[in-house]
């Protein structure tokens, strides 16, 4: 158990410190890489919690393909990185001071229903989370309740690709 | 889950969904005509065609008793049905306007119309959705597609403007709308808005509300409420005129339906009706003070329509049935004013460049010009102050009512004071278009000779029609208000007897 707990928040650590890396990494190159150490350190927070089939798509999908288009986009666009900031608006600031509010906000809320436990769920065992995790049961509910949305979200992929095409692309001539 | 059962209970579903089936696979012939042939002038006709077939459909399924189908994903019956008949009726008159106005503007491609019939899809399903999944999953398939309309015009810089800034602030508000749904589900285990409501036996948990506040940022901006609106004026103006009005109306009245789904369903508790109503308070402040110092007309029409949201947030804080059958009359009458307003821009443009630098005043004596398109601006006009013989008063009589018998009489005399002060810049239009000429007007407004284009019949039909809708509406509203209530009747009735 104290294993288990260890490993999650060292995980968690690396995935909030990489995240504001993603943030602040003035070049778009250590932006992207934090960027994959990001989604490899929630690949493994998703493999801790037995959830293996989502933990191996994350690294193969987010952490490998999509990434190497990233890195793609950025060589080809030979993107240069930002210049460090000389002065702060007050915009800026402003946002800053909004976000941590509403961070401060979510984390009270989050800090003050650790204790509620849903009394109509069953307590998960760990059988239980690996039989969830795995691809059949995952295919099989993907293909029966979630069918339509499956399909919606097919014309969802097939309008984005038909309209990046046409934005990038098309002669309006 | 036994598959065979499962895939047989899918099939005798399919014709729960018939009209999203017709509206999808038209949009998927539709891009394979396009890649045989540019330019397919049958395009347009498939569309309207089937937007026509699935409007048919539907209109038989109003009285239809409410039900769910695909596991409980999707409601269906009389509620959907008068959902589903106001997003088609949009994308019809969308396809009937744009061929002639996408043509000047040298955007007449396939692709847009297989967009409107996927993001249609899309509002479908968002418009009907039973489960928060459902309503996520309906809400990014529509906004992708609205994100491309938007930025259509690309070479000019008001459509990059317009496309890019939805995208950006699209995608952060989805962010907001999906951690609510987390906390949603996470307190109450479980997707579905019905089961929902019964997850608290002994009071409701503060990561709950948190979860619920996360998802109603999530839909003011997709509504365009203050302070969630920054994005709308300057989209709407770079937008392609036709393709802004289904925008603005389509896109609003499946967004609405899904928030009243879930208010009624899930949060059926009067806590939320303050925020609610502060959240119409600043809504139709900053829409009607905006649109009074607008030179461009669709600056104003948009600024109009975040004034328009926040009406229909004074009928959802009433949060009670008459409440929400209000909203979802006024709904209707504010598609078919918006759809007309922005289809008689449409045929009112000259500059090329999406109406993003044409003036009020460079309209000067368009009314007397164009006898039809000036009438029935002057209807849209009048009907959206709700000025008594439209269906804009009668629409604002069945939000403002059940207001003041919820208690939010001083809501109801706020929303009145706006709505009088709107009179100025809806009436400024019907000026402009009728007591002023071309010589009255400086020269540097003055529209080029002969800049505007002889309209097309269909258009002008489309839009005549859209007026003559809000009349009938104006007069004979009882059989529509009937409807209306009748669906949430239903709805209790199913909720009491699970």
């Amino acid at each position: 158990m104290a294993l288990a707990s260890v490993t999650f928040f060292a995980l968690a650590l690396i995935a909030i410190a990489s995240a504001v890396g993603v943030l602040i990494a003035r070049s778009p190159i250590y932006s992207a890489l934090s960027l994959v150490l990001n989604l490899l350190s929630v690949a493994g927070l998703y493999l801790t919690m037995n959830a293996s089939f989502i933990g191996v798509i994350q690294i193969l999908v987010y952490a490998g393909a999509i990434m190497v288009l990233v890195l793609f986009v950025i060589m080809l666009l030979n993107l240069d990185a930002l210049p460090s900031p000389r002065s702060i608006g007050w915009g800026p600031i402003l946002g800053f001071v909004l976000g941590i509010g509403l961070l401060a906000q979510l984390l009270y809320v989050m800090l003050t229903s650790f204790g509620i436990s849903l009394e109509a769920a069953e307590p998960v065992t760990t059988a239980m989370a690996v039989e969830n995790g795995s691809a059949n049961t995952l295919g099989q509910i993907l293909f029966t309740e979630y069918a339509l949305h499956l399909q919606v979200a097919a014309i969802l992929l097939l309008a984005a690709t038909v309209g990046a095409v046409m934005l990038a692309q098309r002669r309006f001539a | 889950m036994d598959l065979s059962g499962a895939f047989t209970a899918m099939w005798a579903d399919l014709p729960a969904i018939f009209s999203m089936l017709i509206v999808g696979a038209a949009g998927l012939v539709v891009i394979l005509m396009e890649a045989f042939q540019n330019r397919d002038p049958r395009i347009p006709w498939l569309t309207a065609g089937a937007f026509g077939l699935a409007m048919g459909w539907e209109a038989f399924q109003l009285g239809t008793a409410p039900d769910t189908a695909f596991f409980e994903q999707l409601r269906t019956g009389g509620y959907a049905a008068y959902i589903n008949l106001l997003i088609l009726g949009a994308g019809l008159f969308t396809t009937l306007v744009s061929p002639p106005y996408l043509r000047r503007l040298n955007r007449n491609f396939g692709e847009v119309y297989a967009l409107l019939l996927f993001a249609t899809v899309g509002m479908i399903m968002l418009g009907t959705s039973n489960t928060l999944i459902s309503v996520f999953v309906g809400l990014e398939t529509m906004s992708v597609c609205l994100y491309i309309m938007a930025g259509l015009l690309r070479e000019d810089e008001g459509g990059i403007e317009s496309g890019f800034k939805y995208f950006v602030l699209g995608a952060f508000s989805t962010g907001f709308l999906l951690y609510g749904i987390a906390l949603m589900y996470g307190t109450t285990g479980t997707m579905h808005l019905p089961e929902m409501a019964g997850a608290f036996p002994d009071g409701v948990p503060l990561l709950f509300w948190a979860g619920v506040g996360l998802v109603i940022v999530g839909f003011g901006f997709k509504v365009s409420a203050a302070p969630f609106h920054m994005w709308t004026p300057d989209v709407y103006q770079g937008a392609p005129t036709t393709l802004t009005g289904y925008m603005s109306t389509a896109s609003k009245a499946s967004a609405f339906a899904a928030l009243i789904l879930i208010l009624f369903f899930a949060l059926p508790s009067a806590q939320a009706s303050l925020v609610l109503a502060v959240l119409a308070l600043i809504t139709m402040a900053v829409g009607n003070v905006m649109a009074l110092r607008q030179a461009n007309v669709k600056r104003m029409l948009a600024y109009s329509s975040i004034a328009h949201a926040g009406y229909m947030f004074v009928a959802l804080a009433s949060g009670t049935t008459a409440g929400y059958s209000g909203a979802l009359f006024y709904l209707l009458v504010y598609t078919v004013m918006n759809l007309g307003a922005f289809g008689v821009l449409a045929l009112l443009e000259w500059d090329g460049m999406a109406g993003r630098k044409q003036t009020l005043s460079s309209l000067a004596g368009m009314g007397l010009e164009r006898p039809v398109l000036g009438a029935s601006m002057a209807v849209f006009m009048f009907s959206l102050i709700g000025f008594p013989p439209f269906g804009g008063f009668i629409g604002k009589y069945y939000i403002f009512a059940p207001a003041v018998s919820a208690g939010l009489t001083w809501l109801v005399i706020i929303g009145l004071l706006f709505s009088a002060m709107s009179g100025y810049y809806y009436l400024r239009v019907i000026y402009v278009l009728y007591m002023q000429t071309a010589a009255d007007v400086a020269e540097a407004d003055r529209a080029p000779e002969g800049g505007f284009a002889q309209p097309a019949w269909l258009s002008t039909a489309a839009v005549a029609l859209c007026a003559v809708l809000l009349l009938v509406l104006g007069v004979a509203f009882s059989g529509v208000v009937d409807v209306t209530e009748m669906l949430f009747i239903q709805a209790d009735a199913m909720a009491q007897t699970p």
